[in-house]
């Protein structure tokens, strides 16, 4: 043939990590948000009202017969106390839900992440960029509660506004892990191991009381859990009652951010380009 | 645009491509024929750059497919075996989404989509969901996506299995047009009729490895005769008959059902046979096909 020769109309991305990334995360963020549009709002928004009920019920009705609980020697209203907890909850579940529960089904049911390596799109592309939209909506979430807490008078201290980014490092930490972890999910039954984790580390991770309340190998136990950290982390933030301890939180995070992002985008090119 | 020199693909024990080579040039329409399992949809896509070799040299635009595989997929249309539309997507926004990976701007997915939802005779479900297609919709539709970048070459992994007749020629009518504005197009199938419609070329793979390969009417030629004399004598007498006819024609094949006389000369030989007494109960001759030279080349027996 002597046809002229043909120019794609998409162009050629450069070579980034051995072929791992087509550098267009961007991308895969746009078509979630497009797919959460024009389909499952509802179920989002129904992720946000699950820790509010908790702050109601708890904080008002235990509230009232607790009082105050002391946090490194200052005095804090029980509500108060709670509300940076189940701020960390909120993140946590809904970067967790979507990088559990979607990205199992769009792993094993609807071959999206197949069709997205079609594409000039690597597997470091569809990591970050559902991991992203994981956050985005941990994030979301977050806002909102910091809203709920604001009218309520839960927030105690203007350093509260960070509490936007520390959320948002929570979502990310919990989302890249959730999303390592589904990558080596293959059947529902395999799923069903993640409630048992999350409602323990929910329950016992100073959430609803200190962990002074247990014998020290339990308080050492709980203070590897991630959910622990993410609660401390917030606490300071809302009440105001900072210690240095802020900065193993943060660095608590940002690791998990980090072998996250490693294992899911290994694990997706030896689930794709194997 | 292809050049692939003895690349093999192994998982673990399990040979699935063993150590093949081959060429394909631009604007080429390129058949890779073969039964299930004989490592076709591997090759594809090894050549894809969605799954890495394990040894051979395999250059695909220039480029090495086990580094270079977003540059690589940027040039290329890629037609899976399954169709894996997005469910939560609509028809139209499938083709904006999937330029989007590309990274191309939003004015020319959005033209882009427009022309092709013509193309592909779509325009009238733009909006409609993707799962109430029909499968020759599905099929058009995964075509359209392919071709969002104006890909070089678009690759088509067993394209009409599955689809009724009508929708079938319907989408070798569209991939004949592709053709014939230069696309290179390269396609697995083990529909003869369909290899013999859309290639150019043929490389007939079996058990990993390339058993034939050139133009259809070459392939009938080297491996088959002109014609094919098709007897009936009824399941219990076919194999006596053939005893006895068994100088007749260049080569025979007895099958349970018929015997098989390949020959130049069909109506000749149905006539010698006659003459030798034997009145077969129903008779054919046919030019040879593809398909003869398909079964020859990969055996009758049933291997999956």
């Amino acid at each position: 043939m002597t046809a002229a020769v043909r120019v794609s109309a998409a162009t050629a991305p450069k070579r980034r990590f051995g072929g791992m990334s087509g550098g267009n995360a961007r991308a895969v963020i746009e078509r979630g948000l497009r797919a959460t549009m024009s389909n499952n709002y509802l179920v989002v928004l129904s992720g946000f009202f699950e820790p509010v009920f908790y702050l109601l019920s708890m904080g008002i009705g235990l509230g009232g017969i607790i009082g105050a609980i002391d946090v490194d020697g200052a005095s804090v209203p029980y509500g108060a106390y709670i509300a940076p907890a189940l701020l960390a909850v909120s993140a946590m579940n809904g970067a967790i839900y979507d990088s559990t529960w979607n990205v199992f089904f769009k792993l094993n049911f609807g071959k999206l992440y197949q069709t997205m390596l079609l594409t000039s799109l690597g597997p470091l592309d569809v990591a970050v960029g559902e991991i992203t939209l994981a956050l985005l909506r941990g994030g979301v979430y977050a806002i909102g509660f910091l809203i709920v807490m604001q009218v309520m008078g839960l927030v105690l201290s203007p350093l509260a506004i960070l509490a936007i980014p520390a959320v948002i490092l929570i979502a990310a930490g919990f989302a890249s892990i959730g999303m390592a972890f589904t990558s080596y999910m293959k059947t529902f039954q395999q799923m069903d191991w993640l409630p048992m984790v999350m409602l323990p580390m929910f329950l016992f991770s100073a959430t609803f009381f200190p962990i002074t309340v247990y014998p020290e190998a339990i308080q050492i136990m709980v203070q590897c859990f991630p959910l622990w950290h993410g609660v401390e982390l917030i606490r300071m933030l809302t009440t105001g009652v900072v210690s240095s301890m802020i900065w193993v939180h943060i660095g608590y995070y940002v690791v998990m951010l980090g072998v996250g992002i490693v294992v899911v985008s290994r694990r997706l090119r030896a689930l794709f380009l194997g | 645009m292809i050049r692939a020199e003895n690349i093999a693909k192994k998982y673990g024990d399990f040979v699935a491509v063993d150590g093949i080579s081959f060429e394909v040039q631009r604007g080429e329409s390129f058949g890779l024929l073969g039964p299930n399992g004989a490592g076709k949809s591997t090759t594809m896509k090894m050549i894809a750059a969605v799954s890495t070799r394990t040894s051979g040299n395999l250059e695909v635009l220039g480029m090495d497919p086990n580094t270079d595989g977003p540059a690589i997929r940027s040039q290329l249309g890629v037609v899976p075996q399954e169709d894996n539309l997005d469910q939560e997507l609509r028809v139209r926004e499938n083709l904006i989404t999937y330029g989007r990976f590309f990274g191309m701007s939003h004015a020319a997915v959005a033209k882009r989509a427009d022309e092709l939802l013509e193309f592909a005779q779509l325009t009238d479900r733009a909006k409609s969901k993707v799962e109430p297609l029909s499968g020759g919709m599905k099929r058009r539709l995964t075509i359209a996506r392919s071709l969002m970048n104006d890909p070089q070459m678009l690759l088509l992994d067993e394209p009409t299995t599955g689809l009724d007749p009508q929708a079938r020629h319907i989408l070798w009518d569209r991939l004949f047009r592709l053709k014939e504005q230069g696309t290179t197009l390269v396609l697995t199938t083990h529909y003869m009729d369909e290899a013999e419609q859309l290639s150019d070329r043929i490389v007939v793979v079996d058990k990993g490895a390339i058993m034939a390969e050139g133009s259809p009417a070459q392939l009938i030629r080297q491996y088959s005769s002109k014609e094919v004399l098709e007897v009936r004598y009824g399941s219990d007498k076919n194999s006596t008959v053939a005893k006895s006819i068994a100088d007749v024609g260049e080569r025979q094949e007895i099958l349970p059902d018929r015997i098989l006389i390949y020959s130049d000369n069909g109506e000749r030989d149905l006539a010698e046979i006659t003459k030798r007494g034997h009145h077969p109960m129903t008779s054919l001759v046919r030019r040879s096909s593809l398909e003869d030279v398909f079964l020859r080349l990969t055996g009758r027996s049933l291997v999956e």
